[in-house]
């Protein structure tokens, strides 16, 4: 009882004024402006460049309009432009990359979280973070003065001996090439792959593991529960990937081989991406017409990567709404 | 198996590190009837029936010595296969944790499927007839593949018994199931309890005393690590022989 008048006591004391403190009202309002200001700069940016990137393409949208998307030649002699492989050339790299970069994070954040003593895995979970910074040029560096030798003399041709009678695995070995690029790509998108699938399997909670344990399951029975129950969060993981591997210029245009073509004659064969053709050519383009082209395709690549973003927020969606209640805990 | 116990446990000690919690545990536990496990909190209760199913040695740095006898076979002993030990003692826990991205259906299944059946015939055999035993089927039954993670609490906790029972258990350990829920679904689980004991032996960790007293058949009072008492749950209640139990149940410690 004693304390219930003191503390009715203490309330009195208060300004007996309905409205909150003025001071309270404008700081609250102060913060939602900011938010709402610097959320909308977010906005505006996209905005601007898309603006931007349409307004620098005019030219060539309006010499070429839609068969700019499905040409197939690049001649800035004749000034004939045709973005088709490239997009083939993106999109083929990206995927691939992602193939190879989804089982290898997958591994490398179970490793992290679930089977590497702590000790071990502090280390190491700095590691892959750190690699995760590193520059896509030194990646590029080192693709080419490491990883391109590495595999021409090491790995492909063993492939192409007991795989060649796949066209996919026929044909002169280069070093540089399709493979190497998406091999080059998926390293380079497995570190911040890993490192958020690693942060998402540490926020499972650890009931789970233990109802399945409790079942007699098995620990890989126990991990595999873990990952169904992370699924949306690895396919954001996964986006989050994939848009860096789409727009990755510096790093491919090194070991890619920068080759026109519609389609390689195999994965050893060079190829070329929407990003590689900015990074390689935009430089030395002088005539109004390439630099459109160019500013088109970068305009396309922006168009890509958000219809990409847009189908992985769907699924993602999907995957919520099957889940029901997933995220009400 | 002749004898009316399903478990015996012998000089049972378990550490976390160098924390000694329990010590020289000898109990045994009667088959088809309710153990409650009480004490105050820290005493080693729950850390006692975890050592039941060998789930105490998941915890890093936890240790355990003595022996658990289960039907004639010491579940520590080498040749022991902790999955096998699980199967066998079932486990429901504190707070429900069932699937939240599983189906009730898938749920239920989940220790089936794992140990092996996979013919849906029987599947769906072993998931109605785990629900009904639970007392949750006739809520349940028109919507089998609706997420767990829609079921209400105390649903929730009974489709995590009912997920225990799938496998077929011969023992279910239960850690405080009551102590997240309202009280009327805990009183639903406490008949729950009563029903399951025609069929099962139970092992209950409860915290609450008037629960232990209108749920179990034998109750055991342990205070800092130690087994103080054990006995019929009528005798330990109105006749405490340690003054340690009279203190306790009788509310002069908690």
């Amino acid at each position: 009882m004693a304390g219930q008048t003191k503390t009715a006591h203490f309330f009195d004391k208060l300004p007996h004024d309905k409205r909150r403190p003025r001071a309270l009202i404008t700081g609250d309002k102060a913060f939602k402006a900011f938010t709402a200001s610097v959320a909308s700069i977010v906005v505006l940016i996209i905005g601007l460049m898309t603006y931007y990137l349409y307004l620098g393409s005019r030219p060539s949208i309006d010499r070429f309009g839609a068969g700019f998307i499905v040409g197939t030649e690049w001649d800035p002699v004749k000034g004939a432009f045709g973005a088709l492989p490239l997009i083939l050339g993106t999109l083929t790299t990206s995927a691939l990359a992602l193939l190879i970069a989804l089982p290898l994070s997958l591994g490398v954040a179970l490793a992290l979280s679930e089977y590497m003593p702590k000790k071990f895995s502090n280390v190491f979970s700095f590691l892959v973070e750190l690699l995760a910074a590193v520059p896509s040029v030194v990646y590029g560096l080192w693709g080419l003065y490491v990883l391109i030798p590495f595999l021409r003399e090491v790995v492909y041709p063993p492939i192409r001996s007991s795989l060649g009678f796949l066209p996919l695995f026929s044909g002169p070995i280069y070093g540089g090439g399709v493979l190497t690029a998406s091999l080059l790509l998926a390293i380079m998108i497995t570190p911040i792959m890993s490192a958020i699938m690693r942060d998402l399997f540490a926020l499972t909670p650890s009931t789970l593991k233990e109802a399945a344990i409790a079942l007699g399951a098995t620990k890989w029975e126990a991990v595999k529960l873990m990952i169904s129950y992370a699924r949306s969060g690895i396919v954001a993981a996964t986006i989050l990937g994939l848009g860096r591997a789409l727009g990755e210029a510096m790093a491919v245009t090194m070991v890619i081989g920068n080759k026109f073509q519609l389609l390689p004659s195999s994965l050893f064969d060079a190829w070329y991406t929407m990003a590689a053709i900015l990074a390689n050519e935009f430089i030395e383009a002088t005539d109004e017409l390439h630099i459109s082209a160019l500013i088109n395709v970068g305009l396309l690549l922006l168009v890509i990567n958000l219809i990409v973003l847009i189908c992985a927020r769907l699924i993602v969606w999907r995957y919520l709404k099957v889940a029901g209640g997933i995220m009400r805990e | 198996m002749t004898s009316a116990y399903k478990m015996e446990v012998e000089n049972l000690n378990a550490w976390y590190g160098s924390n000694h919690v329990l010590i020289d545990i000898n109990m045994k536990i009667k088959d088809r009837a309710v153990t409650a496990i009480m004490g105050p909190s820290g005493c080693g209760k729950t850390t006692f029936i975890r050592c039941l199913n060998r789930m105490h040695e998941l915890v890093p740095r936890a240790r355990v010595t003595g022996k658990v006898v289960f039907d004639g076979v010491n579940i520590y002993d080498d040749n022991v296969d902790p999955t096998w030990v699980r199967r066998r003692i079932g486990m429901v826990f504190q707070k429900p944790n069932p699937f939240p991205m599983l189906s009730v259906y898938d749920n239920v299944a989940f220790g089936p499927r794992i140990h092996g059946i996979r013919d849906r015939k029987l599947l769906d055999k072993i998931v109605r007839q785990s629900l009904e035993m639970a007392s949750l089927w006739e809520e349940v039954k028109n919507d089998l593949r609706r997420p767990a993670s829609a079921l209400s609490g105390g649903q929730q906790q009974r489709l995590c018994i009912a997920r225990a029972l799938a496998l077929e258990p011969e023992v279910i350990l239960m850690d405080e199931p009551t102590s997240h829920l309202d009280p009327i679904s805990a009183a639903k689980i406490e008949m729950l309890i009563r029903k399951l004991a025609e069929r099962y032996t139970i092992v209950i960790v409860t915290h609450n005393m008037q629960q232990a007293a209108r749920v179990s058949d034998y109750v055991a009072f342990l205070y800092m690590g130690k087994l103080v008492e054990y006995g019929p749950t009528k005798e330990v209640f109105e006749r405490p022989r340690n003054e340690l139990t009279e203190k306790y149940v009788t509310g002069k410690i908690s």
